[in-house]
Parts: structure tokens; sequence; C-alpha cells
């Protein structure tokens, strides 16, 4: 719990600019509780009909991958190139595929 | 020992290696001491500037002259306490809170920009405070938009975006005081007599006698110098203050065959009071936000108490 005046907890705040879109990271914000997260990422980040949807997370909740750990944790998916339709020959004169 | 040396010398030669090949540091990124704390030194002077440069232009919502000017100024305003907050989080990330920032702010061991030190007498040093001050930040911002810190550069993109309407409402005022009456007209160049040098003062001393400069540029902090910028900034500026009347006060511009220009001296004496604490109003910008800080305490206290309570009643 926040004992210390630092103006509430940071908050990762989210936004979706159109409907069917995926939410894209924006920036953060600091709230005392999900409410007040809501509001001041609308006032700090939407003045401008930036977005339809808005997401905030506390950022103590995120798990998150670095680049420094990248290298090992993605390197099962790099040898696995029969994932990728590249990998692959066709006859010649096939379309569409 | 030995290997803590090597290992810092291979980490600084990556970190470097990503710089030259502009990669964007992140803040779990491993970086240098000295480029976290010049990182620390300019991103937090540069969210004290957005959030203390809202008091001269506060001081005339109330006088504003019309509807649209009030709701103009106050948009604008309200996005500069954005740009506070917006650079706030991203210099959170280098590890210190934005209690400390406040703090260092209160003690005076961080600064903000010096030009918030100077008094707005009257309506048209709105307009020139968003067309000068704004378009010198401006100039600044949209060169550091390329700066080598992930979420500083974010931040200045989104900023960037912001700022052009500033630049233009002001621009807008002086443009209509220059079509009015001969006071307007007058008052008009008093403003840009009064802001000029300030606004040019705003990129810093001169390269040569900036120290930090080297460093800053070395690793992308920095793209360009304060000569370049400031240089940057009076060749665009000078044919906007022509085209509407106005006149540069400085009796030493010249004008270079290519159509650039090369300023008079700038009176540095005056810069380096005003940094040091003694310009017209720098004990009245720090007391009132010292003051608003205090007095707003019981806002965030309730507001911790509230979440505790509704915690524990779910
Ligand atoms: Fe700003
Ligand atoms: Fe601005």
């Amino acid at each position: 719990m926040e004992t210390r005046d630092n103006q509430g907890q940071l908050w990762e705040v989210f936004i979706q600019s159109k409907p069917g879109q995926a939410f894209k990271h924006a920036g953060s914000v600091h709230a005392y509780d999900k409410n007040m997260a809501i509001e001041n990422a609308r006032d700090t980040y939407t003045r401008r009909g930036e977005g339809t949807g808005l997401w905030l997370i506390p950022s103590s909740e995120i798990v998150a991958v670095t680049e420094n750990e990248a290298e090992y944790f993605f390197e099962p998916a790099d040898v696995k190139i029969y994932r990728h339709p590249t990998f692959y020959n066709v006859p010649e004169g096939v379309t569409n595929m | 020992m030995l290997t803590q040396t090597i290992n810092e010398e291979k980490l600084l030669a990556e970190f470097e290696a990503k710089i030259n090949a502009e990669i964007k540091i992140e803040p779990k990124d491993w970086m240098p001491d000295e480029y976290r704390k010049h990182l620390i030194r300019q991103m937090s002077q540069h969210a004290h500037s957005e959030v203390i440069g809202m008091q001269p232009e506060g001081n005339w919502i109330t006088r504003a002259p019309s509807l649209r000017s009030k709701k103009i100024l106050l948009a604008k305003i309200q996005d500069e306490g954005g740009h506070g907050l917006y650079l706030y989080s991203a210099a959170e990330t280098l590890g210190v809170s934005r209690d400390q920032f406040i703090q260092w702010l209160h003690e005076g061991k961080a600064k903000y920009s010096s030009v918030f030190n100077y008094p707005t007498l009257n309506w048209a040093d709105i307009g020139a405070i968003g067309w000068l001050v704004d378009g010198a930040a401006i100039t600044n911002q949209v060169s550091l938009q390329r700066t080598s810190y992930g979420p500083y550069s974010r931040a200045m993109v989104r900023i960037c975006k912001e700022e052009s309407f500033h630049q233009r409402q002001g621009y807008e005022i002086m443009w209509r005081m220059m079509e009015g009456t001969v006071d307007q007209q007058k008052m008009a160049q008093d403003a840009i007599d009064r802001w000029w040098w300030p606004a040019l003062m705003m990129f810093g001393p001169h390269d040569t006698d900036s120290p930090r400069t080297s460093l800053a540029m070395k690793w992308r902090i920095k793209r360009e110098s304060n000569d370049q910028l400031r240089e940057k900034f009076i060749n665009k500026t000078i044919s906007q203050a022509e085209i509407i009347g106005l006149k540069v006060p400085d009796p030493n511009l010249i004008r270079n065959e290519d159509g650039t220009f090369k300023h008079g001296d700038i009176n540095w004496d005056e810069f380096w009071q005003v940094v040091g604490g003694n310009g017209p109003c720098n004990q009245q910008r720090l007391e009132h936000h010292f003051n608003v800080h205090k007095e707003g305490a019981w806002v965030r206290e309730s507001a911790i108490a509230y979440n505790i309570k509704h915690t524990n009643n779910q």
C-alpha cells in the first residue's frame, strides 16, 4: 500500500485508436484507484480523440520479458523455420497458395 | 575486481554499439551512470519547465479578451500540464520517484527553463509566449524525438504532435494585434522586444561554453547542439515576424547571403543571473509551486485513505 506522498501508484495506459484494433501502450499515469486511473488517463492521453477504448493496468502487475533475456527466451522459435511458408517449395505454375 | 572492469568495458561497448546503430536504450537495459545522471537532470528539468510554465500563462486566463481566446488558452495550458506528466513518467523509468523529483525542485537542486522567470505584463505577452517560447521549445523537442533513450523519445513524439497548435495560437494573437490599432501594434512590438532574447537564451549557452554537450551528443541524448538549434529557430522565426510587421530587437542582426541570419551578442550576464535565482519572478514561481503542493497534500492523503477503505471492504 502507498505510504509515501508519491501521487499514487503507477499505472500503464493502453489505447485502442479505432474499434477492432489492438490496444497499444501509450505511457503511464499516477492514480490512487481504478476510477482515478481511468480518468487521469483520459485527461492525459486522449485530449484529441486519440482513442475509442482504454485499458489501465497497475505497472506492478505486468509480467515482462526484456531484451536482455530475449535471446535465450525466444531461441526455441528461431530454429523452427518450417513454421514459415517460405520454407516450402511448390511446383512451377502453382498460384494462389 | 578485474572481471568486473572487463565486464563493464564489454557492457559499455555493447551500449555504444546500440547507440551507433540507432537502437533505443530502454529502462531495463544496462547504461553508464553518467548517461543515467544526464537523463535524470535533463528530463526532470524538462518536466519542471512544462509545469512551471503554466504559471505565467495561467496569469491571464481570467483576463482573456474573449471566450474564444479563453478556451484556447485553457486548452493550451492543460496540454502543458499533460506534457509535464508524460515527462515525469518517462523520467521515473530511470529509477527516481516522482516524489523525489518534486522535492529536488523545491530544494532548488533541479532547475526549470529560466524563461519562465519573466513576468507576463499584458495580453500581447500570451501571444509572444506561444509564438516565441513554444516556438523555441518545439525546435528543441523536434530534435529530441530522435534522442537515444526510448521513453524520452516517445514522450517527445507525443508532445510535438500537440505543440504546433500552441505556436499557431500565439502567432495568431500577435497577427491580430498587428492588424489592430496603433496602440495594439505597439503592445505587440513591446512584447517581442521583451521576449526575443529570453527565447534565444532557452537554447542554453554557446557550444564553446557548454561542458556537458559533448558527452550528450556522443551518446545521442542530444542530436543537435545549442547553437545549431538556436540558429534554426532564428532562421524560421524572422520571416514570420516580418510578415506581420514586427521587428526583431537586434540592431546587430546580419542577413547572410544565403538568407540565414547571424544574431548579435546575447547578454549572458542576464542569463546567468536568472539561472542563479535572480530573475524577476524566480521566487514567486517556486513559492507558488511549493505552496500549492503543500496545500494540496490533504487531497492526496484523502485519496490514499479512500483507497485503503475501499480495498478493505471488498
Ligand atoms: Fe509543452
Ligand atoms: Fe507548448
